[in-house]
């Protein structure tokens, strides 16, 4: 009986201390509760009244019980145990991959399954994230208040704009890159595995963290904004730490992780994978990781600045005590210029690759991409103060600002004339991913366009804060961005799932989104040149019509999305079994059957060529398994090179016996 | 003549030219901003009626090169496993699409800067005016008349210094038909130069989120000639024009802890 007794409460004992949800939830308790009896010991010892108080303590909460989570969910637990002299598991690696999908829920170190990870949490918070903005539009569709009060309102596009920025863009990009960037350089995995997956599990606190603030009792939602502009959020009230805070660990999680990448690409090419022999998706998000490492922590310290002055009235902002509201932009803005960037560059190098492989044809101008993505990362760097022209700043300040700011679409504009010249004499293949990346370009120009006239002071001075402002992100950050995440969401998902996704669903989600995102964001052009003020619950009767016209296509973008979802789901779900390679494609990852095996190659490969030399007879971008297999690059078809590969729906890793049968 | 027109590149300028036109004609045409009644406002909207003509025609050649390209280049059937030609650049070309855009956006800048310094030009005979933002309403505070108010009046064709400051949090002053706006901040003063050129009545609306009554942070502003002015002074001394400041600005959730802020800012606009 005793021993019975015993052996299931070592079993019950085990459960609870192995790493995952059980261990993560009542440690969260923990930390919650350390968190408590610390700000209140605290108070009591040094004789604060009231001993019990509620910002306090929530506030050391919301630092404490995430990182207790991460620790009770096993993101520590290699270092914790290595670090307390306990045999570390050793690298069996059976951490890796996911059998089932219950593997998708545990801290899990196979860059494959954290890109899916990232991809997966990012498009549900995009969901959530669209619901607000849908009542935004909804609220919008006439003057007057008919569904949200304004505070309420204030809340719902504050944690729209934050969802999208540091829950959606961002991690997105890296979740693909996370998939098929060790693949395209011929590696086994990312630099830092461990360090990857804790990457990922900060960011579903940092989400839940900011949708949640909306149960914050008597506060609501953070309601300052994105920018979170000082005073205003020193002064605002308990909601606002949940962005201040939630911010910390998606920064965090980008830092790590643009660190990982940039040793991973430095460090783990394969043989022969010189900087000229990288695929353009591999150098933007080289660029892209330098950009975070570097400006990240800006954002990072600005918000920390606003959580001192919070929490322990250090006086950074308060102007009646010396400080200096417009500092507070000058430190946002150093990160959140550069910021867009890094929701842009990564998509840049997605249309590289579509764009390439469905027009059949070598990117015009190779090193001439890459280094203007080079010269948008430097001249990124210069260019934060152009969202201050009206802020009050010092005034000389503004004109070099405009400068490199103009300077900018310089780069850009090799990059949109690049791929122009690489459609040109193309066979283009109008599949879905094609559709977007076309869709991208015409809509990031416009969105480009709009940017430079931001840029010219004079117009700035009547535009900024208005509507057009709100018009040019969407361009940028949705035509631009979101277009991009969609074309490489379906030129992967073969890759990512080893399923394909249906065409004429990926067609019709395409057009719907074309037009809906137009209709949307179009008329806002006109409504901030009429003199419409942005971040308003409430607008002047003459904004009607226009107002009315964006809200029926932002319903109408919404079901976009939900056309993408059942798509998404129902072809993953039973789509149809995808071969390695179904766009024919020359890079890497695409050599490897879908989904690639556990370690991506049986053996390292060796480059010994470009990845887009379409066209070009008998070169090879690289050699697979020793002399087995060569992956083609540019044949002829039937033109009798190296004929046992992949150039047609060739099977990837797997086929190799039948590839040879040819 | 029909054989060139199967030409792409012949296509490519002429779907260029059609879009340029109707983008051109919309934006040109029809009065997307509202009426100019400041200085200030002719300079910006040629400015911004330039800059759009240009985008007009860059985003034409774009869509226009994308349109040729997918009617002349793309895949006829499924079967087609055809390469495109092998084009690895032209350095020529990159060289030109380098340098048109750079020597396009400096010429962008000299003319932008060039306006900017009409436009905050300081002339001779200029008024001020002291404008203090708070949640959630603005005050006017006249020098020369030595005097408060809740509405903006001003003197047609005169030219005014406005003087911002802020109680609370950063406010944004900005009247779409002066085309002029700028932060109201805490602990600064902040200057913007507006000559209204037209009589009538207009909205100043903050532009900086502000807080829960942000969109209602509205003041009405009122160009008018001299005598009306004088008129107007007249009765705000006598009261029986409404109180400066407005009644809204009692409720200001931390007007206690704004009162020393409010000094200090104060303090460095006193002449």
């Amino acid at each position: 009986m005793a021993a019975v007794a015993t052996a299931a409460n070592a079993g019950t004992l085990r459960r609870l201390m192995a790493p995952g949800w059980i261990r993560a939830a009542w440690m969260t308790l923990a930390g919650a509760a350390f968190a408590f009896a610390l700000v209140v010991g605290l108070r009591a010892v040094q004789g604060i009244d009231p001993v019990i108080k509620g910002d306090p303590i929530v506030t050391v909460i919301l630092l404490a019980a995430p990182l207790a989570f991460l620790v009770g969910i096993g993101g520590f637990d290699y270092w914790g145990r290595w670090m307390i002299g306990q045999p570390t598991r050793p690298e069996d690696h059976s951490d890796h991959g996911a059998r089932s999908w219950k593997d998708y829920f545990r801290v899990n170190t196979d860059h494959k399954v954290i890109g899916i990870q990232y991809v997966v949490t990012a498009l549900f918070f995009m969901f959530v994230g669209g619901a607000l903005a849908e009542v935004v539009r909804a609220e919008l569709a006439q003057p007057g208040q008919q569904l949200v009060d304004p505070d309420t309102y204030n809340g719902l596009f504050s944690v729209h704009a934050s969802l999208m920025i540091f829950l959606v863009v961002i991690p997105i990009f890296a979740g693909l890159a996370n998939y098929v960037l060790p693949l395209m350089i011929g590696a086994p995995d990312m630099a830092f595995p461990r360090l990857n997956a804790l990457s990922y599990w900060l960011l579903p606190v940092a989400g839940v963290m900011m949708v949640s603030s909306f149960l914050v009792p008597e506060s609501g939602a953070f309601n300052t904004g994105w920018t979170a502009y000082a005073p205003l959020s020193t002064n605002a009230p308990l909601g606002q730490n949940m962005f201040t805070i939630g911010v910390q660990f998606a920064g965090t999680s980008s830092i790590m992780t643009a660190l990982n990448f940039i040793v991973t690409i430095i460090t783990m090419r394969a043989p022969g994978m010189t900087f000229w022999r990288l695929p353009l998706l591999v150098w933007a998000n080289f660029s892209t990781s330098l950009l975070v490492v570097i400006a990240t922590p800006f954002v990072a310290g600005s918000q920390f600045l606003v959580l001192i002055d919070r929490a322990l009235n250090a006086n950074f902002f308060d102007a009646s005590q010396g400080g200096d509201v417009i500092s507070y932009q000058h430190i946002f803005w150093f990160y959140s210029h550069p910021a867009v960037y890094i929701m842009m560059l990564p998509g840049f190098g997605i249309i590289s690759e579509i764009i390439s492989t469905k027009a059949r044809k070598p990117i015009f101008g190779y090193r001439l991409m890459a280094l203007s993505l080079m010269a948008i990362l430097v001249l990124g760097f210069t260019v934060w103060a152009h969202h201050m022209f009206v802020s009050g700043m010092f005034s000389w300040l503004r004109i070099p600002m405009m400068i490199t700011t103009m300077l900018i679409a310089v780069p850009t504009g090799i990059k949109i004339f690049s791929w122009l010249a690489t459609l040109w004499r193309g066979v283009l293949e109008l599949s879905t991913p094609m559709l977007f990346a076309l869709g991208f370009i015409v809509m990031f120009t416009l969105g480009g366009i709009s940017g430079i006239m931001l840029s010219a002071i004079p117009v700035d001075i009547h535009t900024s804060d208005s509507y057009f402002v709100v018009a040019h992100i969407h361009y940028v950050l949705f035509g631009g961005s979101m277009f991009t995440i969609f074309a490489g969401i379906y030129y992967w998902f073969p890759k990512m799932t080893g399923r394909m996704y249906d065409e004429r669903l990926g067609k019709l989600h395409f057009w719907m989104t074309f037009v809906g995102f137009n209709v949307t964001f179009g008329p806002m052009h006109w409504l901030g040149l009429e003199g419409m003020p942005r971040r308003v619950a409430d607008y002047a009767d003459k904004f009607a019509a226009w107002n009315l016209v964006s809200s029926i296509g932002a319903f109408f973008l919404g079901a976009a999305m939900l056309v993408f979802l059942y798509n998404f789901v129902a072809s993953w779900a039973s789509g149809p079994r995808a071969p390695g390679n179904p766009w024919r494609a020359r890079t890497l990852e695409w050599q490897v059957s879908s989904p690639p095996p556990i370690f991506n190659f049986d053996e390292i490969p060796q480059v010994v060529g470009g990845p887009y030399e379409y066209g070009v007879p008998g070169s090879v971008h690289a050699v697979l398994n020793g002399d087995r297999k060569q992956v083609p690059v540019g044949a002829e078809p039937g033109a009798g090179h190296a004929g046992h590969a992949t150039n047609g729906n060739g099977n990837g890793n797997g086929a190799g016996p039948e590839s040879r049968r040819e | 003549m029909v054989r060139h027109l199967r030409n792409p590149f012949v296509q490519v300028g002429l779907w260029t030219f059609a879009i340029t036109g109707a983008v051109g004609a919309v934006v040109w045409t029809l009065p997307w901003e509202p009426e100019q009644a400041s200085s200030q406002a002719g300079p910006i909207d040629t400015l911004y009626d330039v800059l759009a003509l240009v985008s007009a025609f860059v985003l034409a050649l774009v869509t226009s090169i994308l349109i040729v390209a997918v009617i002349h280049f793309r895949k006829r059937s499924p079967d087609d496993l055809r390469d495109g030609d092998p084009i690895h650049g032209n350095t020529r070309l990159e060289v030109v699409w380098t340098t048109i855009p750079a020597l396009l956006m400096v010429g962008t800048a000299v003319y932008s800067g060039l306006v900017l310094a009409n436009i905050e030009e300081s002339k001779a005979d200029t008024r001020t005016v002291n404008i203090t933002g708070e949640q959630f309403a603005w005050t006017f505070e006249y020098q020369q008349e030595r005097m408060r108010a809740g509405e903006l009046h001003l003197v047609e064709d005169r030219p005014y210094l406005f003087k911002l400051g802020a109680k609370d949090v950063i406010h944004s002053f900005w009247v779409p038909e002066f085309r002029m706006k700028r932060d109201a901040v805490p602990g600064m003063t902040t200057t913007v130069r507006v000559t209204p050129t037209r009589k009538g009545r207009y909205t100043l609306a903050c532009t900086e989120l502000c807080g829960l009554g942000h969109s209602t942070m509205r003041a009405t502003v009122v160009v008018e000639d001299q005598a009306g002015f004088d008129q107007w002074a007249q009765r705000l001394k006598s009261g029986e024009e409404p109180p400066p400041g407005g009644v809204v600005s009692q409720q200001g959730s931390q007007a206690a802890g704004t009162d020393a802020q409010q000094q200090t800012g104060e303090g460095g606009e006193a002449p």
